[in-house]
């Protein structure tokens, strides 16, 4: 916003207070931006498809079909939408102070791994318990791992980026050393698998609904993040830093703390995905975990701008594309890699559409002229 | 493009099974279903892991399904780099309900549980068969399971490397020390080693079923120490076998047929040979009779068999494979017979004592023999 729109307004207070449609203009604009960009990316599809040789519409009709076209087809949708929207807060949380944390792929399968070692003592005992230890294990081992990213950047000013990336290769090739090694059931013969934690210790799909436990527990965190980011001193510490770290320091912000506990929460979220994975689909832990949920979370994240609400209609988008994905091979003999170049324009659209906002008036408060 | 991959041999692998006694008689009822009677075509459904054309693993399956799409009163629904999670769960499901799939075949190790036992239980009128021979009468009587003997084809490209090897080094890169995959090390070491005692096998675990740059590594790891003839047990031995070819070394292939990777270096290999398995399932579907569910073969019943020889194979090599191939489709051949010593000197099987291809002993086989080069775990 230039000095020349704010100048008059902070002279002439009464004609901002009076412009009372500003707030829902500019959820609008938060919304009509991201839905043109993804129209925009449709569009460079079409061209892409029709230089294959296949129809846009049938395209289209066919991912309405396979991703939100039926009761069936909404459940696929959601399903595979559950297990991001944790991973995609390990991204969006430290993305509000600026880090780009893409290590979380590492968080999910040790997060997983410890609440498997955490159950397997208490697997007698009742359920409840066993969640509880699953839940506060894994999280606990994601806030770790992600943790050491972040207190690297904090207290070494080690980056980030390249800190979590090495550390989640570090942290597979553990995963597989424990699995394929001590923690190994010997009756796993050629699928590595730890013990398994007990049928009667399974958490089941979502009564009536039928989908995957992590979407109740994936929305419940998105909510809570959204709160701690948009309603907490905590949020608005780490907004202030992630806007200007020297301009927080200066301020006398905790910032190595803020980076630490931004990390934590991040890797928490991530490691409970594992543990939900663990308890509600394999009762065992094993390579399965490592299914690239952290690196679809990274995309969702950056999709949702790191705001962990619209981490929700982001990971249904994502999902909805990869229940759709299925059909239009099936039905189009289109390849698998079809659905990632559309993923790809879509994330590459909606990054550029960043320098929509503030570009028109409409938007904007009124009441200047 | 969407890639379908190569079927031109279509014909003469049919041709073949056709000849051969034993699976022709089902293979032939496969072929001359009655469409006029199928008002409605069975529609069966392939699931891969990766891509369908990943010259391995998951190419040997989608090659056996494009011949099955040429065939009358079926159609042919696939999917491919589904991940084995809940993903696969609901592809089957749709495929189920969209697509109106009544056999299934999810082809990855790792489908099988809990996701393909889970579905099969909540649809107990479709019929699911999974790769991987995991199936025991526990299960859901609509699952089963299907796998082949490829060990003694690896036996063979042994013999083959045996043949090739100048430096008496020979190597295999391998995704896991599973039972498995140590079946194929082992094989293919004593393959070598009953032409030449003297070949050292080394082995490199990359500890990922696909994963193209350890890959490479490994291969380029191995040619440095010498090791003139490669092969592998990983998903896609595309850029084992392309960087054989670079580094002037000799290749035996893997799941598919590589040879056009490597056409200067390419031996022979060990490949699936999967048509036989589904026109089995197909026929019997197709007949309305029960599919059965476990479901095992090797060389004799044509599950696996041996790409053709490449250039750089002597005669005296051709013939010692061919020779002992024979030997095996007899019946009885033991690659696994006592003496036998692991890689530390353990005695592994007494002597006396053999294990022919069928024995279960060998599906929990846990060392590595004598002669090679490696370590597990």
């Amino acid at each position: 916003m230039s000095t020349t729109t704010l100048a008059p307004a902070v002279s002439n207070p009464p004609a901002r207070v009076a412009d009372v449609w500003y707030p829902l203009r500019r959820s609008a604009e938060a919304v009509l931006v991201p839905l043109a960009a993804l129209a925009g990316a449709v569009g460079l599809f079409s061209v892409f498809l029709l230089a294959l040789g296949q129809s846009p519409l049938d395209f289209l009709d066919l991912v309405w079909r396979g991703a939100f076209g039926s009761w069936f087809s909404v459940q696929n949708t959601v399903q595979r939408a559950s297990p991001l929207l944790l991973t995609a807060l390990c991204v969006a949380i430290p993305g509000q102070l600026g880090l780009v944390i893409i290590g979380g792929e590492a968080a999910i399968v040790l997060g997983g791994l410890a609440a498997t070692v955490a159950a397997l003592p208490l697997i007698h005992t009742a359920p409840v318990i066993v969640w509880a230890a699953m839940a506060i294990a894994g999280s606990a081992m994601g806030a770790f791992w992600i943790g050491l990213s972040g207190w690297l950047r904090a207290k070494l000013n080690v980056n980030e980026v390249i800190a979590s990336l090495v550390l989640s290769y570090i942290g597979l090739a553990l995963f597989n050393h424990f699995v394929e090694g001590v923690l190994r059931d010997p009756a796993s013969l050629n699928k590595p698998s730890t013990y398994g934690i007990g049928d009667q210790n399974m958490l089941d799909t979502v009564p009536w609904l039928d989908v995957h436990p992590g979407m109740p527990a994936g929305i419940a965190a998105c909510i809570v993040c959204w709160v701690l980011i948009y309603r907490t001193g905590f949020g608005f510490a780490s907004r202030v830093t992630g806007g200007n770290i020297r301009a927080a320091q200066l301020q006398g912000l905790p910032v190595t703390k803020l980076i630490l506990t931004a990390c934590a929460i991040g890797g928490g979220c991530a490691g409970l995905a594992g543990a939900i994975e663990v308890a509600a689909e394999y009762g065992r832990a094993n390579a399965s975990l490592n299914a690239g949920y952290g690196y679809t979370g990274i995309l969702i994240a950056f999709l949702a701008r790191f705001n962990p609400l619209a981490v929700m209609p982001m990971a249904i988008l994502l999902g909805g594309l990869g229940a759709a994905g299925g059909l239009l091979q099936r039905r189009m003999g289109l390849p698998d890699a079809t659905i990632q170049v559309l993923q790809g324009l879509i994330f590459v659209s909606i990054l550029a559409s960043d320098t929509l906002y503030g570009r028109f008036r409409w938007f904007q408060p009124r009441g200047t002229a | 493009m969407p890639a379908t991959p190569p079927t031109h041999t279509g014909i003469s692998r049919r041709t073949l099974l056709q000849g051969t006694a034993g699976v022709a008689g089902l293979a032939a009822a496969g072929l001359s279903a009655h469409p006029a009677k199928a008002a409605k075509d069975l529609v069966a459904g392939f699931i891969y892991v990766g891509p369908k054309d990943d010259y391995g693993y998951n190419q040997a399956h989608a090659e056996a399904a494009a011949m099955l799409k040429k065939m009358p009163g079926i159609k042919v629904v696939e999917e491919e780099k589904v991940p084995e999670t809940d993903d696969v769960s609901k592809t089957m499901e749709s495929m189920i309900k969209l697509d109106g799939a009544t056999l299934l075949f999810p082809t990855s190790f790792g489908y099988f549980d809990p996701y393909m036992l889970k579905t099969a239980a909540k649809y107990k009128d479709i019929q699911f068969r999974h790769c991987g021979g995991l199936w025991t009468d526990k299960n859901p009587m609509n699952t089963g399971s299907y796998f082949g003997y490829i060990g003694m084809c690896q036996y063979l490209n042994g013999i083959a490397a045996a043949h090739a090897t100048k430096t008496k080094k020979i190597g295999f890169i391998a995704a896991k020390p599973i039972p498995q995959v140590l079946i194929n090390i082992n094989s293919f070491a004593l393959g070598a080693r009953s032409v030449d005692p003297s070949i050292t096998t080394t082995v490199i675990f990359t500890g990922e079923w696909s994963m193209p740059v350890k890959e490479a590594e490994a291969a380029n790891s191995l040619a440095d120490q010498g090791i003139d003839v490669l092969t592998c047990h990983v998903d896609g031995p595309k850029v084992i076998m392309e960087t054989a070819e670079r580094r002037g070394i000799y290749a035996c292939g893997y799941h598919a047929d590589q040879s056009k990777l490597a056409p200067k270096g390419y031996l022979t290999g060990a490949e699936w040979n999967w048509i036989t398995v589904y026109k089995q399932f197909i026929a019997d579907e197709q007949g309305a009779k029960p599919l059965p569910n476990f479901v095992r073969g090797g060389l004799a019943q044509n599950f696996v068999k041996m790409s053709p020889f490449g250039p750089a194979l002597s005669e005296a090599g051709r013939k010692n494979v061919t020779a002992v191939k024979a030997e095996i489709v007899k019946g009885g051949f033991a690659v696994f017979k006592g003496p036998m010593k692991d890689n530390k000197g353990n005695v592994v099987i007494p002597a006396g004592k053999s294990y022919p291809e069928t024995a279960v002993e060998l599906e929990s086989q846990n060392y590595l023999v004598e002669g090679v080069n490696g370590a597990i775990a």
